[in-house]
């Protein structure tokens, strides 16, 4: 093992240094707030989780979990998401009620990196999740809150795209017979390995018009057109209830006037193994990354309760990259001062404090380059000696 | 956001084989495009802007959104498993993933060698055929190294078998034929949707 520079972070952590996280902090209040405002309430849960229960309930794959083990021999991992131990705590103390709950959060999570930069291996996401009810408003719902609060944030532009994680396993069904035989299309599907998929396709011992249709998959993607294309090649009852539901859900989102931002694309099939019905990406043209995702996932089962839920998390880093990180004003006042006005200059910041004007308060005898310094503020005030200077 | 479509090119051998398949598809490239030595180049009539370059680097480009989308090798694709569309089989720069290594040679029993520019593929092979090797990665020139004795075999990709032959060594057995792929990035598929779309179309009326 190589000695370490006192420089060095463990590979994929990052700082966040004040400039940023000013940025950050403002993103992520306009987002809180309009989450609140729609009635959802914050929570925290720990940093550290049982690999056991959440962290096998977590889609993220294993070798991406940060484990270590308690005293008791337990191992317990950095949690890699927010949607599991939000599950977690919604099965065991939140849904005694039996009624909707709607929750919020915006915490750290962690993911180890093998590779390469680029991929920090902490983020933030902020998020939420309508636990407990099933309805397609609800689903509507958490679409148009994304939407509202990525708008909240500053980002102008942008597409939510929406699919079933039903359609194409119904389609498969329909056309392969069984499950199983699904595994392999299914595989290049989640690959994004189309040649392979085509080819495998064309390999199948199928009529040409099952054979048209699997291709046709492909191709479902764009605006309200794609559900009569989609409804055209599926045939069994649970495929055409999944477009059924984005049908209403279209509506939905309609009547939230939000359609400007909604695209629908079945070809979206997530590694979050936990997706039961609709799910989404969010995408902002200048970043090579979705900014956020989520769905309806019946989760809560692997804790004991049946129930599910829709939710969304928003990736801040991506959210941050496509906001270009927009410039801050800077309206810091200093006040210098020396011993002699200090107590002058004192009432002066608290008065400025007072009216929610930031003012630092800067002994003169402490700064050696004050070109430079002064140079980091907005505005100065020089409260030195006999007399005051401007 | 630049309305320019970003095309990632492989710079060498198989840039000049997808520029031709290029223009076979309709696309009016300048004719001093051959032999630019400029990394970027813009063809705003088109809307397009291509940026060259090293093969095997073209699909983190891509993955990353740097480029829109890009002409990869199906050997790179394999070998770095980015998470990229890959929409087509353009056909061209045909060769194939092969074992190679000297005639009548065994592989050592204790510690099998296998030299290779394709570390992943190579050990993905061997684990499928059930056998644990060392894997020793070279940037180029993979023949020597059976030849003056660092490993038993090599994992390289093969277009005529001229170089093996030269080299006196033999191929073993075939991993995989190769062509370029046109791959695109996840986001752009859906952001620039209607460009991508029009694109695959031209290209997969001429392949």
């Amino acid at each position: 093992m190589s000695r370490l520079f006192m420089f060095e972070k463990p590979l994929g952590m990052r700082d966040t240094l004040p400039e940023l996280f000013e940025v950050k902090h403002q993103v992520r209040s306009n987002m809180a707030e309009t989450m609140k405002l729609w009635g959802y309430q914050f929570i925290e849960t720990p940093t550290l989780e049982y690999y056991e229960t959440v962290g096998a309930a977590s889609a993220i794959a294993d070798q991406q979990l940060f484990k270590l083990l308690d005293k008791e021999g337990h191992t317990v991992v950095l949690r890699p998401d927010m949607t599991a131990p939000i599950a977690r705590v919604a099965a065991s103390k939140l849904l005694n009620e039996d009624l909707p709950v709607r929750l919020a959060y915006s915490a750290n999570v962690f993911r180890a990196q093998q590779r390469e930069g680029g991929r920090p291996a902490e983020f933030e996401q902020i998020g939420v999740e309508c636990l407990n009810e099933e309805t397609v408003s609800c689903d509507g719902e958490v679409i148009a809150l994304l939407i509202s609060s990525l708008k909240k944030a500053g980002l102008a532009e942008f597409q939510v795209s929406i699919g079933h994680v039903g359609f194409a396993n119904e389609l498969f069904v329909q056309i392969l017979g069984t499950n199983g035989r699904a595994t392999a299309l299914r595989k290049f599907l989640f690959e994004k390995n189309y040649v392979g998929y085509r080819e495998h396709v064309h390999s199948l011992p199928l009529s040409s018009i099952d054979k048209k249709r699997l291709l046709q998959l492909l191709e479902l993607r764009g605006g309200e057109e794609v559900m009569g294309l989609a409804l055209d090649i599926i045939e069994n009852d649970k495929g055409k209830q999944a477009i059924l539901e984005l049908k209403e859900l279209w509506d939905v989102i309609k009547d939230y006037g939000v359609e400007g931002n909604v695209k629908f694309d079945f070809t979206i099939v997530s590694h979050m193994s936990y997706y039961s019905g609709i799910l989404f990406e969010a995408y902002a043209g200048n970043v090579g990354f979705p900014i956020g995702n989520g769905g309806r996932y019946s989760l809560m089962e692997k804790f004991g309760k049946t129930a599910s839920a829709t939710g969304f998390a928003v990736r801040m880093d991506m959210l941050l990259e496509a906001l270009q990180g927009g410039q801050l004003e800077n309206n810091t006042h200093c006040i210098f001062f020396s011993q002699e006005r200090r107590k002058e200059a004192f009432a002066l910041a608290a008065s400025m404090h007072e009216q929610g004007q930031k003012a630092v308060l800067q002994d003169i005898t402490g700064v050696r380059n004050l070109d430079a310094f002064t140079k980091r503020f907005a505005e100065t005030t020089y409260l030195i000696g006999g007399r005051a200077n401007e | 956001m630049s309305n320019l479509l970003t095309i990632a090119m492989p710079k060498g051998r198989i840039f000049i084989e997808a520029v031709e398949l290029l223009r076979k598809a309709g696309y009016q490239l300048p004719p001093e495009f051959d032999d630019s030595r400029k990394l970027i180049i813009d063809v705003p009539e088109e809307g397009l802007r291509f940026i060259l370059a090293k093969p095997m680097d073209v699909a983190t480009y891509v993955e990353h959104g740097v480029a829109d989308v890009g002409i990869a090798g199906k050997d790179v694709l394999l070998e770095e498993e980015r998470d990229v569309y890959e929409l087509l089989d353009l056909k061209i720069s045909y060769c194939y993933l092969a074992v190679a290594g000297l005639p009548d040679t065994k592989m050592n029993d204790v510690a099998p060698r296998v030299a290779t520019k394709y570390p992943h593929v190579a050990e993905a092979y061997f684990r499928e055929q059930g056998e644990q090797v060392e894997i020793i990665k070279l940037n180029g020139s993979i023949e020597l190294a059976p030849i003056i004795g660092l490993s038993d075999r090599i994992v390289d990709i093969v277009s005529t078998g001229r170089t093996l032959k030269e080299n006196g060594l033999v191929e073993y057995e075939r991993i995989k034929d190769v062509t370029s792929r046109f791959v695109v990035n996840p986001v752009s598929y859906r952001i620039k949707d209607q460009q991508i779309d029009d694109m695959v179309k031209r290209l997969s009326e001429v392949v």
